[in-house]
C-alpha cells in the first residue's frame, strides 16, 4: 500500500479533493517516478519540494504565465536535474536513451507497442 | 526486474503533449519521461510494478471526467447524441476535448439488445482525452486475449451479467481508431440534471466492462 506523500509541501500542485490531477499520461508517470524515488530514499520530500520551487521561480522570472498548465514541465525539468546531480543517471545517458526511443518509435507501425531493442 | 531485455510503450502515439503531432509518436515531455523511466527501471532504481500501481491510483484523474460529461450530454440532448453517434470526434470536440485521439473516436451505443465492449489486442490504444489513463487491467494480456475469446465470461468477472438475448459486440481499437461506449441511461433518472447524470457515468461503463450507476448506487 502506498504511503501518501505530503502534497501540501509542494508549490501549488494541480489537484482536487482526492489528490493530484493530470492533463496527460506522461504527467502522471512523471509524478509516480518522483514519489517512488523518494520512497526508495534517493531524496527527501522537502528537497524535492525545494527543487520544484526553484524551477517554478525560474519560469516566473522568464515571464512564463503561471496558470498551472506547465506545472509538470517544471516537475520534469526538476526531476531530470535531480537524478543527474544525484548521480543516478548521467546526462549523456539520458540523451542517448531518448534518441533510442525516437528511433524505436519511427520503425514501429501504428497500433503496435514500441519496443526498445538492445 | 533488472533483467528486462526490452521495454514496451503502452501509450504509443497517445501521450504526446501536443495534440495533432501525428508524425511524432514520441516527442517532447512524453519522450523525456519515457527515457527517464526506462533508465530508472534498467538500473533497478524504480520497480515498474510499483510505478504502475501508483499510476493506476490516478487512472481516472487525467482529463477528469471528460467522457462522463459527453455521455450525460448525449442522454439529455437527442440532437447531440445524433451528432455523437455520427461523428464521435467532432461531437466530443464541441465540448472542448480535442486532440488527435478525440478526432478519431467512434461512439458505440449500448441498447437493450446490444452490449458493446472495447479492447485493444495489440497494445493498449485508449481514448485518454475522454477516459483518462487506461487501467492496468486494460493493458493486461489476459484481458486483451480473453475478451475476444470469451467476452461474456470477462463481463461476468466485472460483475456485469448480460442476458443471452443481448448481443455482445467486441471492438478492437487501433492507434487510428478509438472507441467510446455510450452506456444505457439508467432507469429512474428522468428528473436528474446533466451534471447529476455525469456522476453516474463510470469509466468502466464507457469501456463496456460496466453499466452506468443507478441513482441508488451512486457513491
Amino acid at each position: 500500500m502506498t504511503r501518501p506523500v505530503d502534497l501540501d509541501a509542494l508549490p501549488a500542485i494541480p489537484r482536487d479533493e482526492e489528490g493530484p490531477v493530470f492533463r496527460a499520461p506522461w504527467e502522471a508517470q512523471a509524478f509516480a517516478m518522483v514519489v517512488r524515488l523518494h520512497e526508495a530514499g534517493h531524496f527527501a520530500w522537502k528537497e524535492w519540494a525545494e527543487r520544484l520551487s526553484v524551477e517554478i521561480a525560474a519560469a516566473r522570472d522568464r515571464g512564463e504565465q503561471d496558470d498551472g498548465t506547465r506545472y509538470y514541465h517544471y516537475w520534469l525539468a526538476a526531476l531530470e536535474k535531480l537524478v543527474t546531480e544525484k548521480g543516478l543517471i548521467a546526462g549523456a545517458e539520458l540523451e542517448r536513451r531518448a534518441e533510442a526511443w525516437v528511433e524505436a518509435a519511427k520503425r514501429t507501425p501504428h497500433g503496435q507497442p514500441i519496443v526498445l531493442e538492445r | 526486474m533488472s533483467d528486462h531485455g526490452h521495454h514496451h510503450d503502452h501509450d504509443h502515439d497517445h501521450d504526446d503533449d501536443q495534440p495533432g503531432a501525428h508524425d511524432a509518436p514520441l516527442s517532447g515531455p512524453a519522450l523525456k519521461v519515457k527515457a527517464l523511466e526506462s533508465l530508472l527501471i534498467d538500473k533497478g532504481l524504480v520497480d515498474p510494478k510499483a510505478l504502475d500501481e501508483l499510476i493506476d491510483t490516478y487512472e481516472t484523474k487525467v482529463g477528469p471526467r471528460n467522457g462522463a460529461r459527453v455521455v450525460a450530454k448525449a442522454w439529455v440532448d437527442p440532437a447531440y447524441k445524433k451528432r455523437l453517434l455520427e461523428n464521435g470526434g467532432g461531437a466530443i470536440a464541441e465540448l472542448g476535448y480535442r486532440g488527435r485521439q478525440g478526432e478519431d473516436i467512434v461512439v458505440l451505443e449500448n441498447t437493450p439488445t446490444v452490449h458493446n465492449m472495447v479492447v485493444c489486442t495489440l497494445c493498449s490504444c485508449y481514448p485518454w482525452p475522454v477516459l483518462g489513463l487506461p487501467p492496468v487491467w486494460y493493458k493486461s494480456a489476459p484481458y486483451r486475449s480473453r475478451t475476444v475469446i470469451d467476452p461474456r465470461g470477462v463481463l461476468r468477472e466485472f460483475g456485469v451479467d448480460v442476458p443471452e438475448s443481448v448481443e455482445v459486440r467486441v471492438w478492437d481499437s487501433t492507434a487510428e481508431l478509438r472507441y467510446l461506449v455510450l452506456p444505457e441511461r439508467p432507469a429512474g433518472t428522468e428528473h436528474m440534471t446533466e451534471e447529476q447524470l455525469a456522476e453516474l457515468v463510470t469509466r468502466d461503463s464507457m469501456i463496456g466492462t460496466g453499466q452506468a450507476l443507478t441513482p441508488a448506487g451512486r457513491r
